[in-house]
């Protein structure tokens, strides 16, 4: 367990449930507003997953030796606190759609193309520093029935779990100078443009590796620490 | 730098399920093992057949073999099963005590930000002096309370919005 209380979100930072332009959330936010609970050892520990349970799968560009279809990408990216402690050992889960915009589920109708060399499933953990590297291939937009001729932007899914139960984060990874995300209204649906833009990867030369792939670097921040033991000592004696 | 910013699992996170991850269980634990089942509506009323329920028990304590944490998909009729080890009552803040309890995480498409909420045990004496429990009006204490529907199986309502709405906690 954390030996520290976890900041709350910033206001603005995070997407509200009662998103109206986003239709699903309609009857799915709740409509009371949520109880503020103390963090407790529940709250502040979490899972450890390691990689003996759960192997790696840091390269989704091929299956079975076959290559997928697509734009071979490497997405690179540091997970740290939002004090820029590094989150080290960490499991990042990731999916996505494949290059033709159509994810392998049943559920998927969108009239594109499967390909049978790419599943859009990877989980990699990050090193001793926080750094995470996957390779994958450059999933396509899609079309979705939120209002009239409406597409998702390129995008992945991520999925991080950090220190503790009340660090899980799911968010998904967008692609600069898509010309989609003005008009998405889940990249939209959070209030401070800063915080949205966070969510688009940036062009990396430095990752890109010639003749073979384009790099993009995608930094994810989790919730940092509110208060040290210490302090915290000194409030619960306060307290009692 | 701020948290990054949270965006909706959507409907196509099954492609991360492992239907093996809603067994606590089964990479061997010592144990009372119970069944923990639950069905998820929305506020018009129809079931989530899409959401990914997560849950997360800081009792008995993680180890190699029992991690505490299970993942499942809610079915067509939006209901969600995991099999794991009843927990014990954890330390609370301050010299308080909490009543055994699971954390329970709902994703979904439709939620930007997942929604967390916590399961107890009905009829378990320590829920009357629990400090989670002691926040919730009376009246809605009941949506976080299982009850026992056969010998060590727990089974809870799960309502996202309407007259039943399930308490969610900003935590």
């Amino acid at each position: 367990m954390s030996e520290f209380l976890l900041r709350p979100y910033a206001p603005g930072t995070q997407p509200d449930n009662n998103t109206p332009t986003y239709r699903s959330t309609e009857f799915r936010h709740p409509a009371r507003p949520l109880l503020k609970i103390p963090q407790t050892i529940t709250e502040l520990s979490g899972p450890q997953f390691s990689e003996s349970h759960f192997p790696p799968t840091d390269n989704i560009a091929i299956n079975n030796g076959k290559e997928a279809l697509g734009e071979r990408i490497i997405v690179e990216g540091q997970i740290r606190d939002e004090d820029g402690r590094p989150i080290p050992h960490s499991m990042v889960e990731i999916w996505q759609a494949n290059a033709a915009g159509r994810y392998n589920h049943e559920r998927d109708q969108h009239d594109a193309p499967l390909d049978p060399d790419f599943k859009g499933i990877g989980r990699v953990y990050t090193d001793e520093h926080g750094a995470y590297r996957f390779i994958t291939i450059k999933p396509g937009a899609y079309p979705w029935g939120n209002h009239a001729n409406a597409w998702r932007p390129n995008h992945i899914h991520f999925s991080l779990f950090g220190p503790g139960y009340a660090t899980r984060l799911i968010t998904q990874m967008y692609f600069p100078g898509d010309p989609l995300l003005p008009l998405d209204p889940i990249f939209l649906a959070t209030a401070d443009e800063d915080s949205r833009n966070r969510l688009v990867s940036r062009f990396d030369l430095s990752i890109t590796k010639p003749n073979w792939a384009l790099g993009y670097r995608f930094d994810i921040f989790l919730r940092g620490r509110q208060a040290t033991p210490m302090e915290e000592e000194q409030k619960n004696a306060h307290h009692h | 730098m701020h948290t990054t910013t949270s965006q909706t699992i959507g409907p196509y996170w099954h492609l991360l399920e492992d239907k093996s991850w809603a067994d606590l269980t089964r990479f061997g634990v010592e144990g009372e093992i119970i069944t923990i089942t639950g069905t998820i509506h929305d506020g018009a009323g129809k079931p989530l057949t899409d959401a990914c329920v997560e849950i997360w028990q800081s009792s008995p304590p993680a180890t190699k073999e029992f991690l505490g944490f299970g993942r499942a998909a809610t079915d067509d009729a939006g209901k969600f099963s995991f099999k794991t080890l009843k927990p014990s009552a954890v330390p609370g803040p301050g010299n308080s005590l909490q009543a055994p309890h699971l954390a329970v995480t709902i994703l979904a498409r439709g939620l930007l930000f997942h929604l967390s909420t916590r399961l107890y045990f009905d009829g378990d004496p320590a829920n009357q002096n629990d400090p989670i429990l002691g926040l919730v009006d009376e009246a809605r204490r009941g949506t976080l309370i299982a009850h026992e529907t056969k010998p060590g199986v727990w089974y809870l309502d799960i309502n996202l919005q309407g007259a039943d709405e399930t308490v969610f906690f900003e935590i």
